[in-house]
């Protein structure tokens, strides 16, 4: 039996320990917002925060998530206004949206360690979550003005 | 020819029960353009429905698949500005897939083009019958009622909402055609501004329903072995390790498909599990074993060496103006270059997947499609049913750039659900994405000029090969299809007295299909590569290279047609050379074109190219550093589409085309060996990263009267041929084949 938190909520599972945490989210607690997209930690579409810290769900399996407490982009804010949320929808930076879910949690995990990301520092934390419609100038004025909202 | 759009009250029973509640107004239209055979049909098929609720709801229908464009959002707004309706009290509806909508495809940049007129007309009527209604109501002349912002108000005061003129409004005939009066454009309230998308809030909050997010109750989840040669059939399997696997409830073998592919499932494998990681997991416990077929053959080093060895010889001639080979033959200067643009896979960040359930010889599917229709088609054929009995529901999609109108992976969902006796989701990985897709064509281009005097071609010969979409349509379609050739070859817009294209003959050994901008990717990518080539060896500058290239405003399309071009231009879009030159000199000014001096590791490439109707321009602006590695700091575009309806849908559109063109440019390439492709994921696939895209992209929107045309793909044919012709400028290395990244400058 595995004991974790979801977005506040402690939650047991008992299947098995291998299966990946992103499978968990989304076939067993419904929680569709995280999504797959490479299987193998390659684009960010998967990532949550795991204690905090931005991680691929699709690459951590059940038995490295227990005892630690998940937030998933249902997590992040109640009503969709989280300071990066609301800069998301300011800049209108969604296309067909799928990376996105990824791309605010590693956005704002980089912005509370990091509240004045410069370009460089961007790219680093951003480099690892694909968007394939190519919002990428969007995803940078965005997080450029949530920083500068939380600052 | 039809001028006007059709239009009238249509019922709510049958497919539009659901959608709209007993006594609303609903109104239907077919734009003009699409009316044509119309007569010769029984029933009439509107493609837009509007329909007024008594609650004061308006009810608008989205005909179209929304993949990122926020096409089902901005179709709408036209709707609602011409009714003079509050957009809070606009609810949108996403139509199942049914012919009685007309065609559904959500491909070819041609929604807005296609679809505008019939909303303006729509939202026009629907307004002018409720003031007809309000001034019955009162007993006044119509001319002294006004409708604005959701009510109709009167002479001494009176105000009704249009919920309460609905029940009147019903029962009044709509205005003829030729009555319907638009709003003037000056007192647009929503056309022109830049409205967010209705998914947007959804979006950011995780809360869309895509397809690989759609549930059907009771179902089961299924992961497919496919052949790994395109036409392999399976040999044995021994699926004893796979049923070990908890979740893993059992296997399901699906029949091979056959010549013309279409849409067909490609066969395979299944294995069905309680959840999408048993079924994953289940599936690589999988043996089996494949009789490779004849396509094992394919390997594609060889290939291309054959498609470009192709092209170096005279092929069939597909436009002819002049004599080419005379003046080749007189002996002057010429120059001649090959290109070459990989096979590449679409790569949308959401893989495919769809649940469908088969019960009482019907199936209902949620699926992520650009095609609802060719959804009913597919499956219908597959399971030998009508196609009225395939019901369609349309969710969002993650991504779709040309993939998802190919709906394959719909068909293997019905086709297990038939098997199993029970609702099945298809949830395919990346490597499936990657190994199974409808690839963007492989080709070999062959470009050669004569050169006058002032460094212009006198002659120009290009020839390009690969392998046709036609293939998945008809077996061994040898040569491109008429609408490949009209995509950025036999349409080539430049003022040259002699000139010739041709197009060679190729095979086919996996499934192609179109891809954002098709043939246009790889005919810019020589065409403008060239134009540059020429350019540089006349020491000119490339704008005005360019505009003695293009030559004067025209319209050319009857200089095409008398050169024996297949594929015929489209008569309400003329090919107009004022416009092509009118967005090259935008880009250049905007792009401050005349100060950018290449060198010192900084270089500029422009390029100006018509595609999907559209007239485009753009600037690229690279940085080489020492070690040889490509930055894009800025790419500037200027465009000219017509009349925009959501000008920053138009921007975020080619925002994203800029980055899908540097992932063809720089990274994008599919080989196979043995007939088996070899990328599986974006570890040996790469698309653009954060710190690869361009960092700013500016788009310039010419303000234009032309009808809307495309706006979804005509940015990325520019992108490509503008980046190699700025590294050219900054470093003087000619790059004639992609990705860049073999040349290492990635």
């Amino acid at each position: 039996m595995i004991s974790l938190k979801v977005n506040g909520v402690d939650r047991n599972f008992d299947g098995s320990p291998d299966m990946p945490l992103l499978w968990y989210l989304r076939d067993v607690l419904k929680l569709t917002g995280t999504k797959f997209s490479c299987g193998q930690g390659l684009c960010g579409a998967c990532t949550v925060h795991i204690n905090g810290a931005a991680m691929r769900s699709c690459v951590t399996p059940m038995k490295a998530a227990a005892g630690k407490s998940i937030t998933t982009i249902e997590g992040l804010s109640a009503n969709g206004d989280h300071p990066v949320q609301k800069a998301w929808k300011d800049v209108n930076v969604p296309q067909c949206g799928y990376c996105q879910p990824g791309q605010i949690m590693q956005a704002a995990s980089l912005l509370k360690k990091t509240p004045k990301p410069t370009d460089a520092q961007i790219d680093s934390a951003m480099r690892g979550n694909i968007c394939r419609c190519g919002t990428y100038p969007r995803i940078r004025t965005a997080i450029q003005l949530a920083a500068k909202v939380m600052a | 020819m039809t001028t006007h759009d059709r239009i009238q009250a249509v019922s709510r029973r049958g497919f539009l029960e659901g959608i709209f509640s007993a006594g609303a107004l609903i109104i239907g239209a077919t734009p003009a353009a699409l009316l044509a055979g119309e007569a010769d049909k029984a029933a009439w098929h509107p493609s837009v429905y509007l329909g007024l609720q008594k609650d004061g709801t308006v009810i608008i229908v989205a005909h179209r698949s929304e993949m990122g464009t926020g096409i089902r959002s901005v179709l709408p707004v036209i709707v609602a500005d011409e009714l003079e309706a509050d957009w809070a009290k606009v609810k949108i509806e996403q139509a199942v897939g049914d012919e009685k909508y007309g065609s559904q495809n959500t491909d070819g940049s041609c929604s807005i083009r296609d679809f505008a007129e019939a909303m303006h007309t729509a939202g026009a009527s629907a307004r002018m019958v409720l003031e007809r209604a309000a001034a019955q109501k009162w007993g006044v002349p119509v001319a002294q009622v006004k409708a604005a912002n959701h009510f109709v108000t009167g002479p001494a005061g009176q105000k009704a909402g249009y919920g309460e003129l609905v029940e009147i409004a019903a029962k009044l005939p709509l205005p003829k055609a030729a009555e319907v009066k638009r709003k003037d454009p000056a007192t647009y309230r929503y056309i022109g501004k830049e409205l967010p998308t209705i998914d947007r809030d959804n979006l950011v909050m995780g809360k869309g329903t895509f397809g690989y997010d759609a549930e059907m109750p009771g179902m089961v989840y299924a992961a497919i072995e496919r052949p790994p040669v395109m036409g392999a059939t399976l040999a044995s399997v021994d699926d004893s390790e796979a049923k070990k696997v908890a979740g893993v409830k059992q296997t399901v073998k699906l029949d091979g498909l056959t010549q013309p592919y279409l849409f067909q499932a490609l066969g395979g494998v299944a294995v069905i599990a309680d959840n999408t990681w048993s079924a994953f997991e289940g599936r690589k416990k999988l043996k089996a074993t494949w009789n490779h077929g004849p396509n094992a053959a394919y390997d594609s080093e060889a290939y291309k060496a054959k498609l470009l060895e192709t092209a170096a010889k005279p092929q069939k001639v597909v436009r002819k103006a002049g004599d080419v080979d005379a003046v080749f033959a007189k002996g002057g200067k010429t120059h001649e270059a090959s290109y070459y643009v990989p096979l590449l896979a679409h790569a949308a960040m959401e893989p495919p997947a769809a649940v469908a359930s088969f019960e009482n010889g019907k199936v209902i599917t949620h699926a992520p499609t650009q095609n609802p229709q060719a959804v009913q088609e597919a499956v219908s054929a597959a399971l030998g049913m009508k196609k009225q009995d395939v019901i369609c529901h349309v969710t969002l999609l993650g991504g779709g750039f040309g993939r998802k109108s190919k709906p394959d992976y719909v068909v293997e969902a019905a086709k297990l659900s038939k098997a199993v006796g029970k609702p099945v989701k298809v949830v395919w990985n990346r490597e499936d994405d990657l190994r199974f897709d409808y690839f963007h064509s492989v080709a070999g281009m062959y470009m050669k000029a004569a050169i006058g005097a002032d460094g212009q071609p006198t002659a120009w010969l290009q020839r390009s090969v690969f392998p046709s979409i036609g293939n998945m349509f008809a077996k061994d379609s040898k040569y491109g299809a008429d609408f490949e050739m009209g995509m950025g070859w036999i349409d080539n817009p430049f003022s040259i007295a002699n000139f010739r294209a041709e197009n060679g003959p190729a095979d086919c050994h996996v499934r192609i299909g179109w891809m954002r901008s098709v043939s246009h990717v790889y005919h810019a990518f020589a065409t403008h590569s060239f134009v540059d080539e020429l350019a540089a060896q006349a020491n000119a500058d490339r704008v005005n290279y360019y505009m003695k290239l293009i030559g004067a405003g025209r319209v050319i399309d009857a200089d095409i047609v008398k050169q024996g071009a297949l594929h015929k231009p489209d008569k309400r879009f003329p090919i107009d050379t004022a416009r092509l030159r009118r967005v090259l000199e935008v880009c250049a000014s905007r792009s401050n074109w005349a100060n950018k001096k290449s060198g010192g590791g900084k270089g500029y490439g422009i390029v100006a190219h018509r595609s999907f109707l559209s007239y485009i321009a753009a600037m690229v602006e690279v940085e080489v550093d020492s070690a040889g590695k490509v930055k894009i700091p800025r790419v500037t575009y200027a465009i000219d589409p017509g009349r925009v309806i959501n000008p920053d849908r138009v921007k975020s559109q080619f925002e994203g085309a800029a980055v899908f063109g540097t992932s063809i440019a720089m990274l994008g390439e599919m080989t196979a060996k043995g007939g088996v492709i070899q990328q599986k994921n974006f570890d040996t696939y790469p698309v653009a990263r954060i710190d690869e895209a361009p960092r700013v992209v500016d788009v310039h929107i010419v303000p234009s009267s032309a009808p809307p045309a495309g706006v979804g793909e005509p940015g990325v044919p520019p992108i490509a041929p503008a980046l190699c012709n700025a590294i050219f400028a900054a470093t003087g290395k000619r790059i004639r084949e992609l990705p860049l990244r073999k040349a290492k400058l990635v």
